[in-house]
């Protein structure tokens, strides 16, 4: 019962915050302002975290096919496949949920406490829409950006241990990454990052808005806020991957 | 004018609010006051629609306003400034720009337009260069002033204060106080400020309300309450010995 509770509640919070704008031009300096603080602000840590898996990847990849039988540019084809199709979007997808969420719940949960959101209602602003609407459009746009900034750095990464161990050369690591390209793979990565980009967005600011009580709801409601959001980022993981590469 | 019919109020079958029938007249601050747990912050939020009323109308002049839908309502908003009892300051915005919210929300002026505006708030609850810091750098009494410049910055009709000199030093409670009133009387506003604060009913009281359990137990002026024989609002007014020593003071001067 508390599951459709909720569920009716998510939809509802949705209408209001997809309902039309009371001015353009204050929602889109909010998107500008969004960008920065959730996207740009968001770079370093996808950054780190690509080229450390990209090394990763390539590492496991080539220790564990050291046999005679197998090409060793394979290693690079495996790093990229595996960068593009699952790590640059989903790994990538739950760090930001952790960080971009988390920040989104305590955000909205503190001016709910504050009587922010209730000053924003009480001059006649859709609080809903006017907090949530450029968080959502910001990072849908951005994220990709944040994916396709990975899925580079990831290479890179790969390369750059494969060259420093020995585990494999320049020039077959090149050869792995251009063999077999399906340039599909990277739409379904990108498609991933959208959805997850709403759901990681939407569901933290879900959870902040409907905070009620002090901070200590509010740490509640970040935690729960990361926790919802990463296992939906993983069950539409596995939803959209059937659908679109079935 | 603002006027309570009949006005329930109650959360999960527990009643907060029991037939409260008021009214708030125009140009007077009118007072509602109460112990901590009677319902009067509950009365306010019904009455801004912050809380929906169990039954009964809230009517804003001729509009009832608990039976507007959400696009009436929000317009209605627009002529309504409130001052939270923390300040409800926007932490993303500068002083400057909290006045600047609702006029860039709502109205087509142009940015120096706004601006003027905004200083003339500003400047109309005495504060001067503080524009370009944020709530968080400023004093308490300051957020306070700075609400009231953001409440009427849209020259609102009605302006609902909720504790508005809770947390603050009497000397600065009794200038948010007088600024209220002053507005309330420039403006021709309709004043409802909920306190318990009994500097600010014997200074503003124009017009108080006394809730008690969830009822209204008691209506009169601050001189009123002095000659009530009203048990509860005694207990509740006079409850400082303070105020017990003015209670007998003003008794033996009008020798009652």
């Amino acid at each position: 019962m508390n599951f459709f509770t909720s569920i009716g509640k998510y939809s509802l919070f949705i209408y209001r915050v997809f309902s039309k704008p009371e001015k353009w031009s204050i929602y889109y300096r909010r998107t500008i302002y969004e960008v920065d603080k959730l996207g740009l602000n968001s770079v370093g840590i996808v950054v780190i975290i690509s080229v450390f898996m990209g090394a990763v990847i390539t590492l496991q990849t080539a220790y564990n096919t050291s046999s005679p039988f197998l090409p060793t540019y394979i290693i690079g084809l495996a790093a990229r496949d595996s960068i593009i199709l699952e790590f640059s979007s989903t790994i990538v997808a739950l760090i930001l949920s952790g960080k971009v969420g988390s920040n989104i719940a305590s955000e909205i949960g503190t001016m709910r406490i504050t009587e922010q959101i209730d000053a924003l209602e009480i001059m006649g602003v859709n609080s809903a829409g006017f907090l949530v609407l450029p968080k959502i459009v910001a990072t849908v746009f951005f994220f990709p950006v944040l994916t396709i900034l990975s899925i580079f750095v990831g290479i890179f990464g790969g390369w750059l241990v494969g060259e420093f161990t020995g585990a494999i050369t320049t020039m077959d690591y090149i050869k792995g990454i251009q063999w077999g390209f399906v340039p599909f793979y990277v739409t379904y990565s990108l498609a991933k990052t959208v959805v997850f980009a709403f759901i990681i967005t939407s569901v933290s600011a879900f959870h902040g808005y409907h905070v009620k009580g002090g901070s200590l709801e509010v740490g509640r409601a970040s935690t729960k806020a990361v926790v919802v959001s990463s296992i939906l980022v993983l069950l539409f993981n596995l939803i959209l991957t059937q659908l679109l590469l079935k | 004018m603002i006027r309570c019919i009949n006005v329930c109020k109650s959360f999960d079958g527990r009643e907060v609010l029991s037939n409260i029938d008021a009214t708030f007249e125009r140009g007077k601050t009118n007072l509602i006051i109460g112990q901590s747990g009677s319902g009067k912050t509950v009365l306010l939020k019904c009455m801004v629609g912050l809380h929906e009323v169990t039954s009964g109308d809230i009517m804003y002049s001729d509009i009832n306003f608990s039976g507007l839908s959400n696009t009436q309502r929000s317009e209605e908003r627009k002529k309504i400034g409130m001052i939270f009892q923390g300040g409800a300051l926007f932490d993303f915005a500068t002083v400057e720009e909290n006045v600047m919210f609702p006029l860039n929300m709502f109205t087509d002026m142009s940015v120096e337009e706004k601006r003027e505006r905004a200083n003339f708030c500003l400047k109309r609850v005495n504060l001067e260069n503080v524009n370009y810091l944020f709530p968080s750098q400023i004093s308490g009494g300051m957020q306070k002033r700075v609400a009231i410049a953001r409440a009427i910055a849209l020259n609102p009709k009605y302006l609902f204060c909720d504790e508005p000199n809770s947390g603050l030093d009497p000397i600065t409670a009794g200038v948010i106080d007088d600024l209220i009133m002053e507005l309330t009387q420039e403006y021709d506003i309709t004043t409802i400020i909920n306190t318990h604060d009994m500097n600010s009913v014997m200074q503003i009281g124009d017009k108080v309300i006394f809730i008690y359990k969830g009822k209204k137990w008691w209506e009169g002026t601050k001189d009123d309450i002095l000659d009530s024989d009203n048990q509860e609002l005694n207990s509740f007014v006079f409850a400082s010995e303070m105020a017990q020593m003015v209670k007998k003071y003003h008794k033996r001067l009008s020798g009652k």
